[in-house]
């Protein structure tokens, strides 16, 4: 038996209407959920206090900091890494089994488990170059976490600049490099900034790598051989040993809510750059 | 002519990959000529003009055999700057091309980069832009985006572009392809004027635009040179029957 096709066109419409819905209506319960819970407990007080016994009463503040450095820290690390990368990938060689080799360990650094390179990170930063548990030692680890997405992602965005830009540049006696910067990197942003803010997203939520190399110190971080808890610890540890479930949705919401802002500022501020390139 | 030509080809071959596009081709083009280009789809002209400023060298698994010398330097060797060389043979191709930035950091970009002072460019532009027979209509917008524009103004941005970098050599690649007759004319006048100060070699499959606006013609035919010498001559009394056919539209 065949469907009437229009019939057939409205049931497929109505089934990838239900599935998309399904998926945001998760993504809803997970924010409805985490704000109910923890919104309450957010306050000035609880982002500029430090914690006091153990987390059960008290803020957050020093797992501001920590993340915040930690996440900076390791952003800062691996952008210039990846990106130069793909530069390099997609600017400097033709495809060869070279290119292919590195683009194929970059995809298998992407499929380590967090666990495993968390043990990776304590035994050689921790451990091996004795930077012990420490912003240093975190900040690193992320950024070998972080590099595959912000290859991949700064990759395709410079080979989604078309070809014909650079033709032109080579033509008006611009050299490779002024071309790279003038005309690619520029056109590239917005898709290298994504790659970056995923980066970001995923660097705030990491717990496992940060269990092994940067440590659960309560203290604020200050050097950067300091031991540093970031809020996504903070919120394992204070579920996890039942200290305080408040205070564990709380920071949830924080967290939650910093990676909403920082994308959206990224989006902002894409939005200028993009005004003022075309 | 008893000068010393500007350029000299001496038995330049080029292939892509498997397919040769120049074959032994030797021709002088002398200071301040318009020298045409013509032939059919396929007959080397693009090619050749990418040869000149070593535009060819981006082209994947390309080689090529001979000489090319600009005021007797040989510009194939591997001790030529190319950047320099882009710098002094621009090259205006088919395709306009807008970079993604306002029409007047189209203009001054590369300008600017091969060290232009600030305080010069704004004049740079202008003058380039009026060459190119596109100041009148930009003129209150030179801060737009060069993508609004329209494709025949595109086409003379690209040439004005060229004309910014102040080359001695200006190498154009069916510049008019895309504009209605007034404003061809127009460009074809500016070119008279640029012919002062520039050296121009003009690729065009319009053979009336050939017979019009050049002083020299080059008749190629699938990679070779079939005939060359003053327009008129060319266009009057050809010396290849090919020539003859080409012009007079009974193929190409």
């Amino acid at each position: 038996m065949r469907l009437d096709p229009r019939v057939s066109q409205a049931l497929i419409k109505a089934l990838l209407w239900t599935l998309t819905g399904f998926t945001l209506l998760i993504l809803i319960v997970i924010i409805v959920n985490i704000s109910v819970e923890g919104l309450p407990r957010v306050s000035l007080g609880f982002l500029t206090q430090e914690p006091h016994d153990m987390g059960r009463s008290g803020g957050i503040f020093s797992t501001v900091v920590a993340t915040a450095y930690i996440t900076l820290l390791a952003i800062a690390v691996a952008t210039p890494l990846g990106v130069g990368t793909a530069i390099y990938l997609t600017e400097y060689t033709r495809e060869s089994w070279m290119t292919r080799l590195i683009r194929f360990g970059a995809e298998c650094l992407a499929g380590v488990p967090s666990i495993i390179l968390g043990l990776f990170g304590f035994v050689l930063f921790v451990l091996k170059l004795g930077f012990g548990w420490s912003v240093l030692s975190g900040g690193l680890t992320l950024a070998i976490m972080v590099l595959p997405i912000i290859i991949r992602t700064s990759e395709e965005a410079i080979k989604a600049v078309p070809e014909d830009y650079r033709v032109v540049c080579s033509s008006l006696g611009l050299s490779k490099w002024q071309t790279i910067t003038h005309i690619v990197l520029p056109s590239a942003l917005p898709g290298i900034t994504t790659g970056v803010m995923l980066s970001v997203g995923r660097s705030l939520g990491e717990t496992a790598v940060l269990l092994f190399t940067a440590g659960a110190a309560l203290r604020t971080p200050v050097s950067l051989f300091d031991s540093g808890r970031t809020m996504a610890v903070h919120f394992y540890i204070l579920a996890r040993e039942g200290l305080s479930m408040p205070n564990a949705y709380g920071t949830a919401a924080v967290l939650m809510f910093s990676i909403l802002f920082i994308n959206l500022a990224a989006y902002g501020l894409m939005q200028r750059l993009m005004r003022r390139f075309s | 002519m008893e000068q010393p030509p500007k350029i000299r080809i001496d038995g330049l071959s080029f292939w892509y990959k498997d397919f040769q596009a120049l074959d032994q081709l030797s021709l002088e083009i002398y200071p301040h000529e318009i020298f045409g280009l013509m032939g059919p789809a396929k007959s080397g002209k693009s090619t050749l003009l990418k040869v000149l400023n070593r535009l060819s060298d981006l082209i994947p698994e390309a080689r090529l055999e001979g000489r090319v010398y600009v005021d007797g330097q040989d510009i194939l060797g591997p001790e030529t700057d190319v950047v320099a060389l882009r710098r002094r043979v621009g090259l205006v191709l088919s395709k306009p091309v807008p970079l993604p930035r306002s029409i007047y950091e189209n203009l001054v970009l590369a300008p600017r980069l091969a060290g232009r002072p600030p305080k010069e460019l704004p004049a740079l532009a202008e003058e380039a832009l009026k060459a190119a027979r596109l100041w009148d209509e930009v003129k209150d917008r030179l801060h737009d985006s060069a993508l609004k524009l329209s494709g025949g103004q595109q086409q003379r941005l690209c040439l004005a572009r060229t004309l910014a970098m102040q080359p001695e050599i200006i190498l154009l690649d069916e510049p008019t392809s895309g504009l209605d007759p007034i404003s061809t004319a127009k460009i074809e006048e500016t070119l008279f004027q640029l012919k002062a100060r520039y050296t121009i070699i003009l690729v065009s499959n319009n053979t009336k635009q050939i017979a019009r606006a050049t002083d020299r013609t080059a008749f190629l035919l699938m990679g070779r040179l079939i005939e060359v010498g003053e327009t008129s001559q060319v266009f009057t009394v050809p010396r290849d029957r090919r020539t003859d056919d080409y012009i007079s539209g009974r193929f190409g």
